[in-house]
């Protein structure tokens, strides 16, 4: 489903990724790793397309609409409430019967209580919670996580374990993360980065 | 259909954030009434109407600019542009969603800045507000694309002025010969073309802006 | 091998660009007569129109690759878009120079609203200025390749569009309008003194591209290098 061949790309004159070689197939979970700065965020933008490759190929076989990414920010309007924001991808994406599926959602993710408030007064792993919903939102194919565990309670990741167990195997995944262990079971290829 | 869609949920939403959290209007209206004000005393008292009529041109202009620097604040907050150029919508409906909640704000700032204009200076005639009307359309489709330049830049509340003004002077021109001549069609057929030629542009050319 | 060929591809443009100018400036100033009403200083005419049309080939041709990159988005348009711009501003700051000096002479100002030329380069420098700034307040990368060519596109539109700005806004604020005496109805002499003139501008404008051109792309590998070396 992603294919990268001498991957390279720079900011300025500061190379951040240089030299990157993976393949993904459909239905593949690909673990990315690496400290600080090694160019795992870059590299989810560059297969999300927000990025372009400054050297070398790659070559993502889904539609814009089949991506489902997740950033390090929450990609949400702040001053509108957790429903709004939903409501608006919702369209964008062309998700069909939208209420309902953004009403499970919200469900599933213990937001439901919450939907009402404004983003900027939910706290960061509620916020979170939040940035999963809308990834997932249109069902994609191919899920781009960057660091998905970051700031979420114990509870929170419990359910983000759940749905990653029921989606794993089904839908392709590339997932950076600096603390491998709560999914390196789930993984098919590990992909290190200096 | 769905793209009027897009466009119409991405524009409500604009609204929507400016209703509840009244940033930019107020700001605005006050600034072109202020500057008004400011203008009578810097105009000698004997000032011509064509004198007069350019200077409620720069105060409309500036308040377009006072609005266009907060186009995309919302958008930068949270990396949400990105979160848009993903959606698998037209890239070229976030532009236009954008042009209409901007239109949206200059018409709300000139409600008020005409009336107050034809109050401190001269009456307003039919010429003035089809010029306006033509006005605004031109800058809120330029200023919207150079916003969206501006906001990937390190100093963006100054590059966007330097951008923009350059390419909006023929406005002034077109909006100064409809309000202050005995022949305003020319002038309104003028500021028809400069409407038509940089929407065009700038519709075509959003994608490229936003995306890599 | 390539290389020095293009070097001395380099090397004919720039020697034909310093005999045409040679030629022209001596057809300007030693066999052209004295223009009718202007006398000895209409002679500028020669120099101020070539350089102001060599301005508008050097921004036609950046916005041409500004199409070419947003078309084919290969990263090499960005760098000849960017010095074809560098080119026309400087030529353009030139058509403001010499058009001051005659406007100086003709009537007296240094400065005349009504002369179209002048108005127009300026509206240009200053859109042009700002490109610069642009390009230097976004991080180097496809993202500003891409704002750069827009940028430049919206430039070739403006160009028109300005022009008819400036002659609806003569007929508005300024009544009178300054025209020179010569540029409807050129005799032989003057015909051929003109475009051996235009023909050396053009000439010298093209070896300042490719000699910037080659520049800026050693720069840039020279960078590659470096970074290749650590």
């Amino acid at each position: 489903m992603i294919t990268a061949r001498r991957l390279g790309r720079d900011f300025g004159l500061k190379r951040v990724l240089r030299d990157v070689d993976f393949e993904v197939p459909h239905g593949g979970f690909l673990l990315v790793t690496g400290p600080n700065g090694s160019g795992k965020s870059t590299l989810l933008s560059l297969c999300a397309g927000l990025l372009a490759p400054t050297a070398g190929e790659l070559a993502v076989e889904a539609d814009r609409g089949e991506i489902g990414y997740l950033a390090h920010e929450p990609l949400v309007y702040r001053e509108l409430t957790a429903l709004e924001n939903l409501d608006l991808y919702g369209r964008l994406y062309r998700v069909p019967e939208r209420r309902e599926r953004i009403g499970m959602l919200l469900e599933r993710f213990g937001l439901w209580e919450a939907r009402r408030e404004r983003v900027a007064s939910l706290s960061r792993g509620t916020a979170q919670r939040l940035a999963l919903c809308r990834a997932l939102l249109h069902d994609p194919r191919l899920l781009l996580l960057d660091e998905p565990y970051s700031g979420l309670d114990h509870a929170g990741a419990r359910l983000l374990d759940d749905e990653l167990d029921s989606l794993v195997g089904e839908r392709t995944f590339v997932v950076a993360t600096h603390a491998p262990q709560r999914v390196e079971a789930l993984a098919t290829a590990a992909l290190s980065l200096a | 259909m769905t793209y009027l869609g897009d466009v119409f949920a991405l524009a409500r939403k604009d609204l929507l954030l400016e209703l509840r959290s009244r940033d930019t209007v107020p700001a605005m209206l006050l600034f072109v009434v202020s500057t008004l004000v400011v203008f009578h005393f810097a105009l000698p008292s004997e000032a011509s109407a064509t004198a007069e009529t350019g200077l409620l041109w720069v105060a409309l202009l500036f308040t377009a600019l006072l609005g266009l620097v907060r186009a995309f604040v919302a958008e930068r907050e949270e990396r949400v542009l990105d979160g848009l150029v993903l959606a698998p919508c037209d890239r070229s409906a976030i532009w236009l969603g954008k042009v209409i909640g901007v239109v949206a704000f200059l018409v709300a700032a000139e409600v008020v800045a005409l009336p107050a204009y034809a109050l401190f200076f001269r009456p307003v005639g039919w010429e003035l507000v089809a010029a306006v009307a033509l006005a605004d359309l031109g800058l809120a489709a330029v200023g919207t694309l150079l916003a969206a330049m501006a906001a990937a830049g390190r100093a963006r509340e100054l590059l966007l002025p330097v951008l923009f003004l350059p390419l909006v002077i023929p406005i002034v021109v077109g909006g100064v010969g409809a309000s202050a001549t005995d022949d305003p069609g020319r002038y309104l057929a003028f500021l028809g073309l400069y409407d038509a030629v940089f929407a065009i542009l700038s519709w075509a050319s959003f994608e490229y802006v936003v995306t890599e | 091998m390539s290389t020095s060929l293009r070097n001395n591809e380099h090397v004919v443009l720039a020697a034909a660009a310093g005999c045409l100018l040679l030629a022209g400036t001596s057809l300007a100033f030693y066999w052209v007569p004295n223009a009718p009403v202007e006398g000895f200083r209409q002679r500028i005419f020669y120099f101020h129109v070539p350089i102001a049309l060599t301005a508008y080939a050097c921004f036609g041709w950046a916005a041409w690759k500004a199409l070419r990159l947003l078309w084919t988005r290969e990263r090499r348009y960005d760098l000849e878009s960017y010095t074809a711009v560098h080119m026309g501003v400087i030529f353009g700051i030139l058509t403001l120079v010499t058009g001051s000096i005659w406007a100086r002479t003709s009537w007296g100002h240094w400065w005349v609203w009504g002369s179209r030329q002048l108005v127009l380069f300026l509206v240009l420098f200053l859109f042009y200025a700002a490109y610069f700034m642009l390009r230097y307040s976004v991080e180097p990368g496809p993202r500003r390749a891409n704002m750069s060519a827009v940028y430049t596109l919206f430039g070739v539109a403006l160009i028109p569009i300005s022009f008819l700005a400036i002659r609806l806004a003569e007929d508005l604020v300024h009544p009178v309008v300054f025209t020179h005496d010569v540029q409807n109805r050129l005799t032989g002499s003057q015909l051929l003194t003109f475009l051996v003139c235009l023909a050396g501008m053009l000439a010298l404008a093209g070896s300042l591209y490719a000699n910037e051109l080659t520049g800026k792309r050693l720069d840039a590998r020279l960078r590659e290098l470096r970074e290749a070396l650590q």
